[in-house]
């Protein structure tokens, strides 16, 4: 056990030795692995705030259910008793008169309402779903637009949809984007790992004569791929960072032009950890590859 | 202790560096392998290290039958042997220390203790002075001398060296031989691979003759 805790600790010690041993190209891998990182985790954080914003817009997750202008109060009882016993709803109800009242407070309307003879607008019910899934509110305004005395049921749920099939396409790319830099990746430390190795033949060479396992030679540099990896991360995380601080002003700005409060959400020391952790795992296994393909012309 | 039955090594092109040789060298000995160039020493000392495995008959070392080890062994076998290469193999990227230490390192031996054992390693060859000198700005002598301390410090039972006096003047030669009868003395088997005469005379009749792979 604490053979194997001291040969484990001096292969990790060897590997940070090797990465300070040639600094500029160590700096170069580092940038290059960061960068490959910093693509899809920007593209994760922004689709991220996307679906934020998406579900924060207002509307969206309500339906208006108008009733037909001559519905009268037992009518309105009637909806009133479905809506309580149907399950995940919750609701309110606008009479025609609050309805009108509202208009009337808008300026420009004002006077439009005023010259009407008599109120033009119908009872109505705003639902508003627990399940705002585009497929789910679809069947539930289908359902309303059943019941008696319903004249229309209006869903946004065009943009809805748009905006989910807008994410999923994201979702879609970012997945290509993220599985087409972690080749990259691997390749940059697959490379790295095979200069190593060829610069390291004839220590390589020796140590398997006097009785090194196969273990003990591949170690140190499965610890560097690793190492290499987990740093690209972690700096690939400080760019994503850095990238969110500069936006954080002009999206502040151009929410506030909106009339919204919505600030970007910045990953944390979780997705700081996942970067760096799947970086180390992409390193390891760059390291793997390579290390199996060079070491083949020492047996 | 070393006991080799029919032991034949053909080369990948079919060339056949040992041909059925047999011998048996008992603990504690002090045998030398002579021959030509080109005889087979350096392929039989490989073999009775295991660096190189025998295309047929057997050979035993302690007990164990080294041409019927599992691959996954082969590394713990080596480990019971010191080795001095033909061409010494040391490595010029590191220190005279570092490159006694990587016997140690592959034993997994703690940092410190592995200093220590390195260290008093250079001490028995009389490099220890020149412990954080590159291995290149050594002299011939050092630099055999440093491929010897690599080899002994982990102390193995079986010391095995490939020609360690070759292009040496007769007083480092001298040197090395009284090294070597140093280890002797304390009861490893020694195995060398020479050509140095007066060493071959001194050692009579404990010596191995190869001529074309074969033994005379
Ligand atoms: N790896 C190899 N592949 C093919 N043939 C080899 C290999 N190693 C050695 N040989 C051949 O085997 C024969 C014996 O070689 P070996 O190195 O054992 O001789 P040696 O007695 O040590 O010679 P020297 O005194 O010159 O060191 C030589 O003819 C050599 O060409
Ligand atoms: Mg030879």
């Amino acid at each position: 056990m604490s053979a194997w805790l001291t040969q484990h600790s001096a292969a990790l010690a060897a590997a940070f030795r090797r990465l300070l041993a040639a600094p500029m190209s160590t700096l170069l891998s580092l940038l290059v692995i960061g960068i490959a990182l910093t693509l899809p985790a920007f593209g994760y954080v922004l689709l991220d705030n996307l679906r934020e914003l998406g579900s924060r817009a207002s509307g969206v997750k309500q339906i208006s259910v108008f009733l037909e202008l001559g519905a009268s109060r037992k009518e309105v009882a009637e909806i009133e008793s479905r809506l309580r016993q149907a399950s995940g709803l919750t609701w309110r109800f606008v009479p025609r008169e609050e309805a009108l009242k509202r208009l009337q407070q808008t300026e420009e309307m004002a006077e439009i309402v005023a010259s009407l003879p008599r109120n033009p607008l119908p009872d109505a019910f705003i639902v508003e779903p627990a399940d705002t899934e585009p497929a789910a509110l679809e069947a539930i305004s289908k359902e309303l637009a059943g019941w008696p005395k319903v004249a229309h049921v209006q869903l946004d749920s065009a943009w809805v949809k748009r905006f989910d099939a807008f994410l999923r396409l994201g979702r879609l790319a970012l997945a290509m984007l993220a599985g087409l830099f972690a080749a990259g990746l691997v390749a940059v430390t697959f490379n790295t790992i095979r200069l190593q190795v060829m610069a390291r033949a004839a220590e390589i060479e020796v140590a398997r004569m006097i009785g090194a396992t196969d273990a003990f030679i591949r170690r140190p540099f499965y610890y560097f791929g690793a190492l290499q990896g987990a740093l690209g991360g972690l700096l690939a995380a400080g760019i994503v960072l850095g990238g969110l601080h500069l936006l954080a002003g002009p999206v502040g700005e151009l929410a506030a032009l909106y009339g919204a409060a919505f600030a970007l959400k910045a990953p944390t020391a979780i997705g700081a950890a996942v970067l760096a952790a799947g970086g180390a795992l992409l390193g390891w296994l760059g390291a793997q590859l390579s290390v199996s393909l060079s070491l083949r012309k020492f047996d | 202790m070393i006991v080799a039955s029919n032991l034949t090594k053909r080369y990948p092109g079919g060339y056949e560096a040992v041909r059925d040789v047999s011998f048996e060298i008992s603990a504690g000995q002090m045998v030398l392998v002579s021959g030509h160039s080109g005889a087979g020493k350096t392929t039989l000392v490989k073999l009775i290290a295991s660096i190189e495995r025998p295309t047929s008959g057997s050979l035993v070392v302690n007990g164990q039958n080294l041409s019927a080890l599992r691959r996954s062994a082969i590394p713990y076998v080596r480990r019971h042997f010191g080795m001095i290469f033909q061409d010494q193999k040391l490595l010029f990227d590191r220190s005279a220390l570092d490159n006694v230490l990587l016997p140690l390192q592959i034993a997994g031996l703690s940092r410190r203790d592995a200093i220590r054992r390195a260290q008093a390693a250079l001490d028995k060859v009389g490099l220890l002075a020149r412990e954080k000198a590159n291995p290149i700005a050594l002299s011939g002598g050092e630099q055999q001398r440093l491929a010897i301390a690599r080899a002994v410090v982990n102390r193995p039972t079986v010391l095995l060296a490939d020609e360690p006096t070759a292009n040496l003047d007769s007083d480092s030669a001298g040197d090395i031989l009284e090294l070597f009868a140093d280890f002797h003395r304390v009861g490893v088997t020694v195995v060398v691979a020479t050509h140095d005469q007066s060493w071959i005379e001194r050692c009579h009749p404990n010596v191995l003759r190869l001529d074309h792979g074969r033994l005379l």
